[in-house]
């Protein structure tokens, strides 16, 4: 396939989301400005300007609408999608890590880092409608984790809020009254910051990635350890196929052992696994850095990645894509018998 | 007399290039060279640069189509929204979106063992034939399938199977390929029994990228040809044949790309290119690889 390369971004990408139809990529960096890019060729549309510091993570309304933004200035910023504006700002007394909005577009779920005495917190907010209607004021605080929070976002109907990062432990919030519900359990967890958490089409589980190597698949409701991904760098994303059973993996660290210096694409590469089988189906090579965002696009058909390098790489799926999959399968099913692990 | 005259008379050839006097601010108009057989077009604009000079740009495009985009209605009006932010000062010149040059393949993981492959981006065959059906394993030495790979072969010294084109070059450190080794000369240690041939399918593997080029002229050497290749990539190895008794070259060489992509490019674009006063005629040495 010929990947789209995008060069929005002065410096490393953090964030990448399509919207709900698949035909818009938004994009995050620390360079202070998100970025929304057509998603099947790659043209920019526009970008969001007001942040004054890297911004973390970004989530879009179902209608496409409205957009959220959470970054290090301390601010979380809604903005109009299709014009650019900004139309409210949520200020923090930490810099502001995850964001999310609900099902149904009216609440939404915001991080904050530990800084200086702050302590992390997990923070609701309504989203009104009407943008005048808007207030900074917080539905539900969340204190009590004691590392960072690299993303929190929202479970199944909202009625839960699933937490992960720099502890290693995934934990699940009622949403209503703040109390802790369930954890991870530490033995088989993981054992090093979870740097990314992405969930299934349907939020029935998801994956989490983290520095200890692995990338681990979870049911949203019970916390029950489904799958483990193996490999051999940290992973600082994730993201989970929408219409097969497919997870990708990216990271890597910077100062690689390269042997061979190859003049063109770059070495790092976004790892594909069989979802159920959790073996490695194969890796797209590319960026010339570490990877440190991925998202599929709802229809399944493209994914992009993100990387340290600035690029945003989008590619459309060919036919190898489907065929190594169901070839894949077909081998490791034979080879494997009767033992195929459920 | 014919010095008056000659004075009087402005003698063309000694005008300098732009005694078009007053028409200086005057540029040829733009040239649109419309898609060919290969879609791609180019556009020739001249405009004058920072130090007033007249330049001609030429942008060569080609339109590809990626994939087919099936949007909902909502994505279609989005689709008519105007630019906003940094996006508005964007020129067809900014450049931010492109397509890859290089086709970059969802490269299978290597069984632990097996030898690296060479980078994506070239279509290692290998890889292409075990895309049609189960993963063939095919060993060069010994022509067994689906067993093991060449550098595994149990058979690693056996005399590899001879090949068929005639234009073959000899090895440049042993006798002449026919005939093998003369009793009693010497022999190198990759042609010794029991020797390790696995170097070999290194330089096999660069003899499918092998490129022979014909019609050269009676001095063309190899600085000649590897200066004229190495635009398009690394090569490996150049050869021209010579004649010994005259010393003049037989009029053909062959050039062995690194990568095989270089070599194709090398093909497609010095095949018919005038080189020292004869057109060249470039083409793959074994017979032709689909």
């Amino acid at each position: 396939m010929r990947p789209i390369l995008m060069k929005g971004h002065e410096r490393p990408l953090t964030f990448l989301r399509y919207n709900r139809d698949g035909d818009l990529l938004f994009s995050c960096a620390k360079d202070h400005t998100p970025t929304v890019w057509y998603a099947d060729n790659g043209d920019r549309l526009g970008t969001y300007r007001g942040h004054n510091g890297a911004v973390w993570t970004c989530d879009v309304s179902r209608d496409s609408a409205r957009l959220i933004t959470a970054s290090a200035d301390q601010t979380a910023k809604l903005w109009e999608v299709s014009t650019g504006k900004e139309l409210f700002s949520f200020r923090f007394d930490a810099p502001a890590r995850s964001v999310e909005f609900a099902i149904g577009d009216a609440l939404a779920v915001i991080t904050t880092d530990n800084f200086m005495d702050h302590v992390p917190t997990v923070q609701v907010k309504h989203i009104a409608e009407d943008i005048d209607d808007q207030t900074d004021e917080s539905a539900l605080v969340i204190t009590g984790i004691k590392g960072r929070i690299n993303r929190a976002v929202w479970g199944p109907l909202n009625r839960t809020i699933i937490t992960a990062g720099e502890d290693a432990t995934i934990r699940i919030w009622d949403s209503e009254t703040g109390q802790l519900l369930k954890e991870s359990d530490k033995e088989s967890g993981h054992q090093k910051t979870i740097s990314s958490l992405s969930k299934s089409s349907d939020w029935s589980h998801f994956i989490t990635g983290s520095l200890d190597k692995s990338a681990k698949l979870w049911d949203t409701r019970t916390l029950t350890l489904i799958k483990t991904y193996v490999t051999e760098r940290p992973v600082n994303a994730v993201d989970i196929s929408p219409t097969h059973d497919t997870v990708v993996l990216g990271g890597g660290q910077d100062a690689m052992n390269v042997t061979m210096t190859d003049r063109r694409a770059g070495k790092f590469e976004a790892k594909f696994y069989h979802k159920i089988l959790q073996e490695e189906i194969g890796g797209v090579k590319g960026h010339f850095g570490p990877i440190n965002a991925l998202a599929f696009n709802p229809d399944g058909r493209s994914f992009s990645s993100g990387g340290e390098d600035g690029y945003v790489r989008l590619h459309h799926f060919d036919s190898d894509y489907f065929n190594i999959k169901m070839l894949f399968e077909t081998q490791l099913v034979q080879f494997l018998g009767s033992d195929v692990a459920g | 007399m014919a010095a008056a005259a000659a004075q009087q008379k402005i003698r063309w050839g000694e005008l300098e290039e732009d005694d078009g006097g007053d028409l200086d601010f005057l540029l040829p108009p733009s040239v649109v060279v419309g898609p060919d057989e290969n879609g791609i077009k180019k556009v020739i604009v001249y405009k004058f640069d920072d130090d007033g000079n007249k330049v001609r740009v030429t942008t060569t495009t080609r339109v590809r189509k990626l994939a087919r985009a099936r949007l909902s209605r909502s994505a279609i009006e989005r689709r008519q929204w105007p630019k906003f932010g940094d996006a508005l000062k964007e020129d067809a010149g900014s450049r931010l979106t492109m397509v890859s040059t290089e086709e970059i393949l969802l490269e299978r993981p290597r069984a632990p063992g097996s030898k690296a492959e060479e980078p994506a981006a070239s279509g290692d065959p290998l890889a292409m034939a075990s895309k049609g059906g189960a993963v063939l394993m095919v060993c060069r030495t010994c022509g067994k399938k689906g067993d093991h790979w060449t550098s595994k072969c149990p058979y690693k010294d056996l005399a590899p199977p001879t090949e068929t084109f005639t234009d073959r070059p000899p090895t440049s450190d042993g006798p002449p390929a026919p005939g093998g080794p003369v009793k009693g000369a010497y022999v190198p240690p990759t042609m010794r029994g029991g020797a390790d041939r696995t170097g070999d399918s290194m330089r096999r593997r660069n003899d499918e990228n092998s490129v022979r080029v014909t019609n050269l002229s009676e001095d063309t050497r190899e600085p000649d040809l590897l200066e004229l290749f190495r635009s398009f990539g690394p090569v490996s190895r150049v050869y021209v044949a010579v004649d010994q008794k005259t010393g003049l070259s037989r009029g053909f060489g062959f050039v062995n790309f690194v990568h095989r992509e270089d070599a194709e490019k090398a093909i497609s674009k010095l095949n018919g290119y005038g080189y020292d006063n004869l057109i060249l005629r470039v083409e793959w040495a074994t017979p032709r690889p689909n």
